[in-house]
This record gives structure tokens, sequence and C-alpha cells, in this order.
């Protein structure tokens, strides 16, 4: 059985990546996904996990070596942040389309200019349609369980998809916290050997990445679409088993008190246990309000958020980036897009906030949930508020 | 070359890994070259391609020239996916989940996807020092894309972004000295080469595999279509590019410089620049600089050779 330990969270996820015995390590340090990384290099150097640790010279070519890494049938393991993200994004499309089952921690951080090594979503959001499977947690324990299903669910035979577990930047990553780390045997038994059925092998020569003229290109991207929304079937039974293995469980938009509450605020990543707090004093308080915790970006859980807010009077989310001369909050967007149809559905005001490594108190999140009914009743016009910025 | 001199049809393997059928252009000096590096490499090879030429004309889905396993992802990256697949096969035959030995790593980049955009990926996989072999095909610019000029492109050339005209003599820039870039890595093998001289070439290409450690090997493909010359003068023209010590064979093994062709006499650039029509609008004095230049040039990689 495994032990409770306190650890910076950064370093489990090296332990984790450890524990999932993974083959290559191909990574660029950048603020704040350095401990990881840093930690994945001990580990080769003192012999603990037997890997190539490929000290690449970009970010762009850390995903590049993770795909020929991967193309060869190795377990391959990254992570990076913020403008490290974005300077991999291209390669991302690659590792998607071309079933390379790489498996990231991105570490979100904001995006320059001004520079900011702080976080927030912006990064995430800029790789939305990349076609990788994308997975928000909250505290260490859920990085580690995510992590350890994200090569399971990668690597399954029906998905063979890239994945991506966000955490936030220090908020998150830095914090040293009691988790569980499982033991090996548990993780032999849980992620199974990985097999990838079409490597690059001299015995048996494929082509990979041969262009498609417009005959054929838009069925390989229906393919992919079936594929990508295909993996979610994956992904809730290997929460389900990782339930009935460990004892912790997980779901594509988790609730918190919202049994037909009212109102609704809907959270990701950290922000959702100050969210929590904010919800036990307001339901002390007598308020009729509840939480909803975004977990699986990619594939969007359309069923699952219409179920959860079908009874609710008013939604109101939180987004940590910003789309310029747009709706405002990526994540609300495609909410409110994902209800329009609906008979019922809340009213969904959109917030963006804590941008750039902007902490929102429990206050903040009293005075979000006010201010959302507050526009709710009197109809606004307004697309999304931004939450404590001065004018 | 002495051992290949009198067997040298016997010594070449017919079997042919990058297969005919192809859509590469009349008269491509890139596409011979292919042709030839893969009968020097054999079939225990994992061939990595940027975005190009080579590319595009051999991989339409749903069909494929390569008979050996072949990877294309993106233009700048060709290095650093070798350097994940050499990784890759090193650490899962070390843990026993791979059998196959001595499987050889190869990337293919033209002279833009080396030179310049896949630069910086190339220099990190030379400087880590993976065991994988680094070929540049050098036509001398985008051809793929239409003939834009890139840093391989000669002082001088005409290209549809370095045109010559009332203002303008083409490109002025010189030519971009990736080999000695490579050999700046310290690596232990470097190597020029031409389809015009084919057992050369195929030697050279033998050489870069065999060596534990990166080798890079750059190899001028005339491109009828870019460089505006007939396509039966291919061979004749690449040959020229080595007479005339525009583009001299040599290695470098181990830092120790080697010219595999040295000439008593050179001869003019004129008889090279005269049967292409992207010199064609150049002036006397401007074919002078660039004799003079030439000579320089050659003079210093010859005082290196010693």
């Amino acid at each position: 059985m495994a032990k409770r330990v306190g650890i910076e969270v950064s370093l489990a996820i090296a332990e984790t990546a450890k524990l999932a015995n993974v083959d290559v390590v191909a990574a660029y340090p950048i603020t704040p996904q350095t401990h990881i990384v840093e930690h994945l290099a001990q580990l080769v150097a003192d012999g603990e996990l037997d890997a190539a640790y490929i000290p690449v010279e970009s970010e762009h070519s850390a995903m590049s070596a993770c795909l020929g890494a991967s193309a060869v049938g190795a377990r391959t393991f990254t992570a990076t942040a913020g403008q490290g993200l974005e300077l991999m994004h291209e390669v991302l499309y690659i590792a998607s389309s071309m079933r390379l089952p790489v498996v990231m921690v991105v570490v979100n951080r904001a995006l320059s200019a001004p520079l900011s090594v702080w976080g927030d979503h912006s990064d995430v959001m800029a790789v939305r349609d990349t076609g990788w499977i994308q997975i928000f947690t909250e505290n260490g324990q859920e990085v580690v369980d995510n992590l350890l299903g994200a090569f399971r669910i990668a690597e399954d035979q029906r998905v063979l998809l890239p994945v991506m577990i966000h955490l936030d930047g220090f908020h998150l990553s830095h914090m040293v916290e009691p988790l569980f780390l499982p033991e090996q045997s548990e993780v032999d038994q849980f992620i199974p050997p990985y097999y990838y059925p079409f490597p690059l092998n001299p015995d048996k020569p494929i082509t990979m990445g041969a262009f498609a003229p417009p005959i054929i290109y838009s069925e390989t991207k229906k393919a992919q679409e079936v594929n990508l929304e295909a993996s979610k079937a994956v992904i809730l039974q290997c929460w389900k088993d990782f339930g009935s293995f460990f004892k912790r469980y997980y779901s594509p938009v988790e609730s918190y008190l919202s049994e037909d509450a009212r109102v609704l605020l809907l959270t990701m990543g950290s922000f959702s246990e100050t969210a929590m707090t904010a919800i036990d004093k307001m339901r002390k308080e007598g308020r009729d309000v509840g939480l909803l915790k975004l977990r699986l970006w990619r594939p969007f859980p359309f069923g699952e958020i219409r179920q959860a807010v079908k009874n609710a009077e008013v939604l109101i989310v939180l987004d940590r980036a910003l789309s310029f001369g747009g709706p405002g909050g990526p994540v609300c967007s495609e909410i409110r897009s994902a209800l329009y149809d609906e008979e019922k559905k809340p009213k969904v005001i959109s917030f963006v906030g804590g941008l750039g490594g902007r902490d929102i108190t429990v206050a903040g999140f009293e005075y979000i949930v006010n201010r959302g009914i507050e526009i709710s009743q009197t109809g606004s016009e307004q697309e999304f508020e931004m939450f404590g910025v001065r004018e | 070359m002495e051992k290949y001199a009198i067997f040298v049809p016997r010594l070449v393997t017919k079997k042919e890994t990058f297969a005919p059928g192809h859509r590469a252009c009349i008269g491509c000096g890139e596409a011979l070259a292919v042709r030839l590096v893969c009968k020097a490499l054999g079939q225990n090879v994992i061939i990595v391609n940027a975005t190009g030429c080579m590319e595009i004309v051999s991989s339409q889905l749903p069909y494929t020239s390569w008979r050996v396993p072949w990877i294309h992802t993106l233009f700048e990256n060709t290095a650093a996916v070798a350097s994940g697949i050499e990784a890759g096969l090193k650490v899962m035959t070390r843990k026993g989940k791979r059998t196959a030995q001595g499987v050889s790593v190869v990337a293919m980049a033209g002279d833009g996807g080396t030179s310049d955009i896949g630069l910086q990926a190339l220099s990190g996989a030379l400087e880590r020092g993976h065991n994988f072999l680094y070929i540049c095909f050098d036509n001398e610019a985008y051809m793929n894309t239409g003939i834009q000029r890139s840093s391989a492109t000669p002082f001088g050339a005409s290209t549809t972004t370095s045109p010559a005209g009332k203002m303008s003599i083409g490109q002025v820039t010189w030519k971009k000295n990736m080999p000695a870039i490579a050999a700046a890595h310290d690596i232990p093998y470097v190597a020029t080469a031409c389809p015009s001289y084919p057992f050369d070439l195929m030697a050279k290409v033998a050489k870069g595999i065999a060596i534990s450690g990166p080798a890079y090997i750059h190899i001028l493909s005339v491109c009828p279509t870019g460089w505006r010359c007939p396509p039966d003068l291919t061979i004749r023209i690449g040959r020229l590019a080595v007479e005339t010590g525009i583009f001299p064979l040599y290695e470098v093994e181990n830092g120790e410089y080697k010219l595999s062709f040295n000439f008593p006499q050179l001869r003019p650039v004129t008889d090279y620049m005269e049967l292409q029509g992207r010199f064609r609008h150049l002036s006397e004095e401007t074919i002078r600089e660039i004799q003079h230049r030439v000579d320089k040039d050659y003079i210093k990689l010859t005082e290196k050779a010693v």
C-alpha cells in the first residue's frame, strides 16, 4: 500500500514518470516546468530510471524528438510551459495526426508580452485545437493520478493519441503537498507494457507522414476526429478502473455541492480549491450556490456539461485566459455554444481573471458569484467581465 | 576510389530502396543522389526526411517510393526527430524491448531545411553527439516552392526572391559554408559529394553510417528546373562544379581535411556558369569577382588539407 508523503508537486510528477518507466524524455527548461525535468535528469543520472534523457536545444526540438522516439515505439514523456508550448505548436499537430501517444505535462503559464512566468491558461487555450487529449488538474494528487492514467489512455490501442496534463504554474507546480505516490507494483499492474503497433522498423518498412492532396486530406481529418471522440469512452473506462484500483475517482465534469443549486460557478485547475472554500462559506450563509470543475477539456464533455447545468438558473464561468477581441473566456464561449440549443438552460455569465499569476481569493470568488447574479438579473449586454483589474 | 576503379558496377547493389515512379523533374540531380545514397545505406536503416522536394515527390498518400522505414514530420525539425529515433532505439535495445541491432538513422533535408530553417535543430543534434548521419541535398534554393533564394544560393544567381534586374545582380550574398559549420561541431565525419561522382558519393555515405557519432554529408544536387539548364546536362554540370573548384569534394575526418579530388589546374568558372540560365545576366566584372572568390576559397581549402 502506498504511503502518504510530503513532496513538491513537480518532483512528484518526475517520480510518477519514473514509476511509469518512461523510455525517452526530451525536454527544454522553462519556468515553471524546470523542477520536473531537473528531477528526471537526476533520476536518470542516478540510475533510478533507465531512460534516454535528451537535453534538446528548444521546445520545438523537444516535441520533435518525442515524435521520433514515439515512432520507434518508445514510451515518451516531456514537460513544458507557456512560451515553450507555443514554440511546440506546429509539432503538437503532428503528434496527434500521426497517432504518436506522447505524454506531456504542461505547467500552465501566461504568454508574453509583457513577459510573465506566472500561471494562467493562455497557453492551454492557444493549443486547444491541436488534437491532443487535454486534462485539467487541481492538486498534486490529481496530477499524479491523471499522469498515470495518461499513459494508459494514450497508449491504448483504440486511442494512440497524445495526452496533455495541465497544472497551474507555481500555484500548484511549486507546492509541497501531502499525496499518495503509488507503489511500483501497483503502477505495473495499472499501466500495461507499451506496444506500438506500427513502429519504424527495417524488418517491416512503413512510410509515415506522407503528404495528402485534396482528394484525401478531409478523410484523414475526419478519421482523426472520430478517433479523438472515441477516446472518451476509453478515458471514462480508465478513470473507472483507476477508481476501483486506487479508490480515487475522476470524471469529465466534477461537481461540488452543485446538486439542485440555482447558481453554479465553473472553474478549472487549482483555482477550484479556493472556489470550494468560497462555496462552503456561501452555503453556510444559506446561499443556493454550487461549483462545477472542468476536468476533461478535450474531447469536450458536451453531454456531461449539459447534464450538470440543466437545473441551474445562472452559470458563472471563470476563465484564466482572454480571447482578444472575441467572446472573452474561451471555456465560457464553448459552454455557451454547447448550451445554445438546449430548451432549458441557465443564463451564462463570463468572467476572465487570474491572469499572469494574479491570485483570486475566497472573497474574490464571492464577489464573482454576486456580480454574476447581478449581471444575470440586469440582462447586461456585456459579453464578459474582467475580474480584479485596475482601470 | 582505387578499390572501386575496376569492379565498380559489380560492387553496387541492384536493389533500389528508393523506388522508381516518384514525381521528380526530368534530370533531377537530387533524386539521383537519393537513389545512390539509398544503395549505399542498405536496408537496415530508418530515414527521416524534411519537408521539401524529395518528400513531396516520393510520398503522395497513398503511394510511397520508400522501401525502407521512412518518416516525414515537418520542415525544420529533421535532426531533432532523428535524435529521438536514435535515442529511442538505443534505450529500447538496452531495456530488451527491441531486438534489432545496428540500425542506421539517417536524416535528409534540402539546403533550406539544413542551412536556414533547420540549422538550430541540426546544431543541437550534432552537439549532443547522436549516432546518426545527416545528409543535406543542396540544390541551392527553395526549389520545391518555386526557386526562392536560400543562404546556400550562390552569389550572382537569379532566383524568384533574388531576381536579377536593373538594380540587382541577383543573389548578393555568398553561399553559406555549411560543411564548415558542421565541422566546427568537432564531429567525427564531414564530407561533400556530388552524384556526378557516384562511387565517391556512395563510399562517403557508407563511411558516414559506419562511424560512431554524428556524420554530415553535403551533396550538391544539380536542379535543371531551378538552375535553368538542360536536363541532360545534370551530370556534366555536377562535374564542372567540382572541376572549377566551385564545389570541391573533400572529407573532414576527426578534424583533418582531405581532398577527394585535387586538380592541378582548375577550369574557369565560366565553363560551369555559362550552361545555366540563372547566371546568364552576369557581367564580366561580376564573373571575375566570382572567379577571384572561388580561387581564394579553393586555396584556403587546400591549405587546410595539408
